[in-house]
């Protein structure tokens, strides 16, 4: 664009980063006020920063055990779809046979199947077995996320001189080695991505949970804060309050590690 | 690598395993309920397309079908237009650009079920707080009527996803080859002329990208839609996914669910497949 356009369409841009905020903005601002004073005005600032809705909502939602719960699903599934999906689409880059090119092709197609067709014989089948838990919903995720985490781990392995690979071969390394010491390294940039995507999804993921660990004391944020929300209908300034203390955490991350989230998501969407 | 290594099959063990036993297998299974009357305890066996067959005539799976057909189109469109618009103000070069990125994307790192209920605050407490103050009636119940309950979805759909796109137009946006611009404009092309004739068709990849994720996203739409309205009033704002989810498990009628479900999986992959198809078709070599 030339340069007299630059300055509206600054302008522009700050109004509509505004727009997007608002929703934020109104959600803590409201978190702070009373039941009365929330009826009286919504839009204006509280009258004083009343902490006791977060007290609150932060004993009624069992926080620390929800978000611990939370983490642990999401960093242990993260891992395992990372160090399967990668070494699975080194076998597969480097290998030429036929056999890999339709596994290959399987895993791709699969990201065209929607949860709700396998959702109900998969609790079904889990169920039976008894894998309705923590272990079992991890094997899910790796099941979900190992399609598109091949999928970008395949391509840039494709990108990768097998000339490395011999190397490493000739200085003694085994299959394992040249893949762990060699080939992972330099995947990183990729593991990145295929970490950021899968960490927003799982973290959010809200109808897997719910269908695999529904009990007391092993919800996630999502599953947790849906029943909060059964409990507390119309109770507004508590439900505020704890919306705010569920995203403070991803808002805080997202603020350090802004620059990877946003080229992560680019590279994985280009791709 | 050869097939014959045993490495080979120890590598790919894991995930192969994890994706049949995740997906494969309950398709497989999924397919064959479908054609029976399991309710999830019993079954007295094959029944055929007696499922199907019902199901084209469930009204409550055919608004829900509908529902979701205009949500998709609506969204698509308006998604898209703001995720452009976003990305070509964020690409002019003004100082803010940065800031700009991180403010539009926010919305996408949080859960679709956490944004409905903000929203469900929004379009109730403060709609009609406003519709108050400036005696606007149409403000006042938002969500308790299908049509405000529609627009609804796709004001909150609009908001979140129109800054992972605008990511995707980013990426192609930046591609475009500076001298190409510059030489237009040095021949006297105006900015309308240049977004029409050198940066579109160079994009056109991207649309075809953000066309299949904003479609795809659309249709599979579960977590909002059950946030903000519930599918209420009365199941009309009830999408496809919620349908199949509220057949299976609220009715137990879990293989006349998976034959929705079945059905609900060869739209989405035709859909997917053929959007792409043409979309490609459309695009310019570099």
């Amino acid at each position: 664009m030339g340069k007299k356009y630059k300055f509206p369409i600054e302008i522009l841009g700050i109004l509509l980063a505004l727009l997007w905020l608002s929703p934020f903005y109104l959600m803590i601002v409201n978190s702070f006020k009373t039941k009365k004073e929330m009826f009286t005005d919504v839009l204006r600032l509280p009258a004083a920063f009343n902490l006791d809705n977060y007290k609150e909502a932060f004993t009624e939602l069992d926080f620390v055990s929800t978000f611990l719960n939370s983490l642990l699903i999401t960093v242990v599934s993260v891992a395992v779809i990372i160090i399967f999906s990668s070494i699975a689409a080194y076998a597969l880059s480097r290998s030429k046979s036929k056999i890999s090119t339709v596994f290959f092709f399987i895993f791709v197609a699969a990201m065209l199947i929607p949860f709700q067709s396998v959702m109900i014989p998969l609790v079904t089948i889990f169920g039976k077995v008894g894998m309705l838990n923590r272990f079992g919903i991890i094997f899910m995720y790796l099941g979900f996320g190992s399609s598109l985490s091949i999928f970008l781990f395949h391509g840039t392995l494709s990108g990768i001189p097998r000339s490395l690979d011999e190397a490493a071969t000739i200085d003694g390394c085994n299959k394992f080695q040249v893949f762990w010491y060699v080939i992972f390294p330099v995947l990183k940039p990729i593991t990145v991505t295929v970490g950021i995507l899968n960490t927003i999804w799982i973290w959010n993921d809200y109808l897997l949970p719910s269908l695999v660990i529904n009990q007391e004391g092993m919800q996630t944020i999502p599953l947790r804060m849906f029943f909060f929300f059964g409990e507390y209908t119309k109770q507004w300034h508590l439900a505020l309050a704890g919306l705010t203390i569920a995203i403070i955490p991803v808002i805080v991350a997202y603020f350090f590690a802004q620059r990877e989230i946003i080229k992560g998501i680019s590279e994985g969407a280009v791709k | 690598m050869r097939t014959k290594d045993i490495s080979y099959w120890l590598f790919l063990a894991p995930a192969l395993l994890a994706l049949s036993l995740v997906v494969i297998v309950p398709l497989a299974m999924g397919i064959y309920y479908s054609f029976t009357d399991w309710n999830g305890i019993d079954s007295s066996g094959f029944i055929g397309f007696q499922n199907y067959i019902d199901l084209f005539k469930d009204k409550a799976f055919m608004d829900a079908l509908w529902f979701t057909v205009k949500f998709a189109i609506v969204s698509i469109i308006l998604i898209n237009f703001f995720g452009f618009s976003l990305a070509l103000i964020v690409t002019s070069k003004i100082k803010s650009s940065k800031f700009l990125r991180t403010i539009f994307f926010m919305p996408n790192l949080i859960g679709g079920l956490i944004l409905g209920f903000i929203w469900q605050f929004i379009f109730t407490e403060i709609f009609s707080s406003i519709g108050e103050m400036f005696g606007i009636e149409n403000l006042q119940g938002w969500l308790s009527t299908t049509n405000t309950g529609f627009w609804g979805l796709v004001i909150l759909m609009s908001w979140q996803m129109s800054g992972y796109i605008m990511i995707i137009y980013i990426a192609y946006l930046e591609s475009v080859p500076g001298e190409l611009l510059e030489a237009a404009q040095i021949d006297g092309a105006s900015p309308f002329q240049r977004l029409r004739y050198i940066i579109l068709p160079l994009v056109a990849p991207a649309f075809t990208v953000s066309m299949f994720l904003t479609l795809s996203n659309s249709f599979k739409l579960y977590d909002q839609n059950l946030s903000l309205t519930g599918g209420g009033p009365f199941d009309s704002t009830q999408m496809v996914a919620m349908e199949i989810f509220k057949t299976a498990f609220s009715a137990n009628q879990m293989a006349y669910a998976q034959a929705k479900a079945v059905v609900f999986f060869i739209i989405v992959a035709a859909i997917s497949l053929t959007q792409v198809y043409f979309n490609k078709k459309k695009e310019v070599e570099m």
